[in-house]
């Protein structure tokens, strides 16, 4: 079991509990977001990388050359 | 500019912990300023601190993130958020014994009025790899008007903050 660690800053007492059900929860509800998240930013950059492919095609140069045109 | 920075509470751990708070803060400063260096168990090379006040999840924070490696620089936003993000630590897979360090400032937290939160935070792996080696920038902000009475932080992938991980609370006295 997870632990939790509270500091009470009035009275300096250290407690140390498992964390509750609704504790829990927050965690696998943050977990979730975090999972999503990674997928959203993987998504957008995959969708990035195809349209940067794809212009390069039209253009007829490489990602190099493109660099140049902007350095 | 600040009169006094007073150390509230200290907490070093002895074990490893999914969470730690520090709870009945004294409403007794004008801002409080955090220290943290943690590591985590998180099963890669950066975990993503979190955290929260009052208890309070649901939808009541956003956080814009600014991170840089030396090579890649990544900007974002969070809204209607269940927590704050609070910049990268260092997980189970970076080098060995190295944490990350963070300040997070959080200016007049009795007031009532929404709770703006800066966080600068760095995750470094002592390796000449520059991709492991994060600097954060972090605005974040709380719709929570009442004052902040604790401060719970926790990982993003509930993972847990290993052993000396280390969080400091100060508060600050403008008078």
């Amino acid at each position: 079991m997870t632990k939790a660690i509270e500091v009470n800053c009035t009275t300096g007492e250290v407690t140390e509990r498992d964390l509750t059900a609704e504790e829990i929860a927050a965690q696998e509800a943050a977990q979730a977001q975090a999972e999503a998240d990674r997928a959203a930013a993987e998504a957008e950059a995959a969708t990035k990388a195809i349209a940067k492919a794809e212009l390069l095609k039209r253009l007829g140069i490489t990602a190099d050359e493109a660099a140049l045109l902007i350095a | 500019m600040a009169n006094t920075y007073t150390l509230i509470q200290a907490q070093t751990l002895t074990t490893s912990a999914a969470s730690v708070t520090f709870s009945s803060i004294p409403a007794t400063y004008t801002d409080l300023v955090l220290r943290v260096s943690a590591r985590t168990d998180y099963a890669g090379p950066n975990d993503l601190m979190i955290m929260t006040f009052n208890g309070t999840g649901g939808t009541s924070y956003s956080t814009t993130t600014l991170i840089g490696n030396g090579s890649t620089v990544v900007s974002n936003r969070t809204t209607s958020a269940a927590n704050i993000r609070n910049g990268w630590v260092d997980g189970a897979t970076a080098t060995t014994s190295t944490f990350n360090n963070a300040e997070i400032y959080i200016p007049s937290y009795t007031v009532s009025q929404n709770k703006p939160v800066s966080n600068f935070s760095v995750a470094e792996n002592n390796s000449a790899s520059a991709a492991d080696a994060y600097i954060n920038a972090n605005a974040g902000l709380a719709t929570i008007t009442a004052a902040i009475t604790s401060i719970a932080f926790a990982s993003i992938n509930a993972s847990n903050f290993v052993s000396t991980s280390s969080f400091y609370l100060y508060g600050i006295k403008n008078s």
